[in-house]
């Protein structure tokens, strides 16, 4: 049990020069004692990367990793008391699953019937313990995932317990399962969890706060509403969220704001807007609605698209050179390919952001996140 | 009724012919001899198994065959703990790698003749590095006079010439083993020895069955190295299968009796090496049973 501090950037190649050159930007942040954190981000923008720093498999070329306080940057995995889950799961061959689950308390010199009694708890939080007796070789790899799993959890003095994209091999039933069985297992043992995946549901699901990553950064920090409602980043926007949230180029044109030619009016921020000139409006689909002619906040559209996605409709229209994504209610009049549509698109829920991609201002209620 | 298609046989018809010309047809030869009792080119009687009977009865034949299987056991005994422990001891990347593999394959590229006159020579009290070191440090050694340490001076030429082979086949084996799990091991605390007994020794268990059939079979099979070192000697410490059968069908020309041995010998080859195969397969592959059965 430990809060993990991070004060650190990465290269695995020498004296790297440009942001390129880093598999981790400089970057700085906390895991709260017995927290649940997810890793979130596309393959290759460092996650993996940063999960094997916290464990201590890579020493980070810049910077310090400390728990409790303590510098650990130098320290092994076993030093630090780390528990490491791999995307594929690794077992001991010639081990019974009894033999796999006990080999991280056999190697700590754990006495014997505290091993059986452990062993047997996860077993059961598993659903293992019918095949306790059988050799790890022969069984599924849902199995044998399952049996890296409790390699991870079966130690209960660990600093903090590390999953790198772990339900990779497995069924998307069975996912969807032992994610749950996770959530339950962190409630239950209070172990600091951290999580590596690039699916956002499992990443939403499973964690309290997630990191949002891309190209060696850390973009945003955050629960899932924050992360849904204020993206700090037009990454985080475009990333959470299916579909992804709509962005527009606007600019201030003096008392309002103007997007592909057609002003429209805002409720506040005016003062950050004015200042910024230019700047990208981004909203969610969910927000984008139907709107009167008349409306102020909308802007015309045509109809390109329509799907029915079962539990709502998703439209897609063009105004102007930008394609605009809106999830309607099944039960609305959806109108047909090449109707002329009013789309309202600035209310509470719309951001903008800055030159640099990062929000500069949002019209809902300061909630604010952390950055 | 359906007609059946007969080309199928006209494809297959080299490859009979292949086998048959390099392998069956010297094989029936020796069958042929193995029955017969060859007097003169024209002149030959049919004894039935008597050439059987009188091969299994010598004694000579007998000690060579204990000779050769002790041989063969030291020769795994030694080569395949041996080679594991290069192959562990071999650095895995980088230049340094490299010349290691080469400098360990070196031995493997020296033909069996030169392999016995290299040793002939290094064993020499008066001219042979090993030879004069041993006599130097007051040993008394000689290769040609004293038995055991013939037969020893053997062994040693067998595992410097052929350890390097089984440190090549489990070099491969160690490269293979994902590094996930010597990450996982870690972060498990295994010791070295636990890395070692639960992690590699496992996932080589694959080339070392190879390698076990493969050095089996060839030391089983020796011939060229005793040839030249001790020609068999002395007395017949170092006389194996192959060089005790020479003698009888090149030396003596005893070709009935010879083949009659050939024919025994090859059955024992393809016996021990079925009997080997099938041990380890069912070491490997009990795993799996016993998790399906269990």
């Amino acid at each position: 049990m430990a809060r993990i501090a991070l004060d650190l950037a990465h290269a695995y190649r020498p004296n790297p020069r440009r942001d390129e050159d880093y598999a981790l930007l400089p970057l700085k942040m906390s895991f709260e004692d017995g927290g649940a954190y997810a890793l979130l981000g596309p393959s290759g923008c460092g996650k993996t990367t940063l999960l094997n720093i916290v464990s201590g498999l890579v020493t980070p070329s810049q910077g310090a990793v400390s728990y409790d306080g303590r510098d650990v940057t130098k320290l092994s995995p076993q030093q630090r008391n780390i528990a490491q889950v791999f995307q594929f799961p690794v077992i001991y061959d010639t081990m019974t699953v009894a033999e796999n689950l006990a080999f991280p308390l056999k190697n700590r010199g754990v006495p014997a019937d505290r091993i059986r009694q452990r062993v047997g708890k996860i077993a059961e939080m598993l659903e293992l313990s019918g095949q306790l007796d059988l050799r790890a070789a022969g069984l599924a790899a849902d199995a044998k995932q399952k049996i890296s799993l409790g390699r991870g959890l079966v130690r209960e003095d660990v600093s903090a317990v590390l999953f790198d994209e772990p339900l990779t091999v497995i069924d998307p039933h069975l996912k969807w399962q032992l994610r749950r069985k996770l959530k339950q297992i962190h409630h239950e043992l209070k172990l600091t969890l951290i999580y590596v995946t690039h699916d956002q549901v499992e990443a939403l699901t499973f964690a309290q706060e997630v990191v949002v990553m891309t190209r060696g950064r850390a973009v945003q920090v955050g629960s899932a509403s924050e992360l849904y409602e204020r993206p700090r980043h037009t990454f985080v926007g475009n990333f959470i969220g299916s579909p992804g949230m709509n962005f527009m180029p606007a600019r201030w044109n003096g008392s309002g704001i103007e997007v592909a030619g057609y002003a429209l009016q805002i409720a506040s921020e005016a003062a950050v807007l004015a200042a910024a000139g230019e700047f990208t409006l981004g909203v969610r689909p969910e927000y984008v609605s139907l709107a009167g002619a008349d409306d102020p906040t909308a802007l015309p559209a045509e109809v390109v698209q329509r799907q029915d996605v079962g539990t709502y409709w998703l439209l897609t229209a063009r105004c102007g050179d930008v394609l605009l994504r809106a999830r309607l209610d099944p039960d609305s009049a959806v109108p047909g390919i090449g109707a002329q549509v009013w789309l309202k698109v600035t209310g509470a829920h719309t951001c903008y952001y800055g030159r640099n991609d990062e929000l500069i201002a949002s019209a809902g209620p300061a909630t604010e996140g952390r950055p | 009724m359906k007609p059946v298609n007969q080309k199928a046989w006209l494809l297959v018809l080299p490859v009979v012919l292949c086998v048959a010309f390099s392998a069956i047809l010297p094989l029936m030869t020796v069958v042929n001899y193995s029955v017969q009792d060859i007097i003169s080119p024209e002149r030959r009687v049919f004894v039935g198994t008597e050439w059987f009977k009188a091969v299994m009865r010598d004694d000579d034949l007998q000690g060579a065959l204990l000779r050769q299987l002790g041989f063969s056991l030291s020769v795994l005994l030694v080569e395949i703990p041996l080679g594991i422990a290069l192959a562990l001891a071999m650095p895995a990347k980088g230049w340094k790698s490299s010349a290691v593999l080469v400098l360990v394959a070196i031995s493997l590229l020296i033909p069996w003749n030169v392999v016995g006159t290299i040793w002939q020579i290094y064993g020499r009290t008066d001219i042979g590095l090993m030879g004069a070191t041993l006599a130097a440090l007051g040993i008394e050694y000689s290769y040609t006079g004293n038995a055991t340490q013939a037969w020893l001076t053997v062994l040693l030429m067998d595992v410097w010439h052929w350890t390097p082979l089984v440190a090549l086949l489990c070099f491969a084996g160690l490269r293979a083993i994902p590094q996930a799990y010597y990450q996982a091991a870690s972060i498990d605390g295994a010791s070295k020895f636990a890395v070692f007994r639960y992690i590699q020794l496992p996932k080589l268990r694959g080339v070392l069955m190879i390698a076990v059939l493969l050095r089996f079979m060839d030391s089983f099979m020796i011939y060229t190295e005793p040839f030249v070192l001790t020609g068999g000697g002395p007395g017949n410490a170092t006389t194996f299968l192959s060089q005790y059968l020479t003698q009888k069908a090149v030396g003596q020309f005893d070709l009935g009796p010879a083949a009659a041995f050939s024919l025994i010998y090859f059955l024992i080859i393809l016996l021990l090496c079925f009997i080997l195969y099938n041990w380890m397969q069912r070491v490997g592959t009990a795993d799996k049973t016993e998790a399906t059965h269990g």
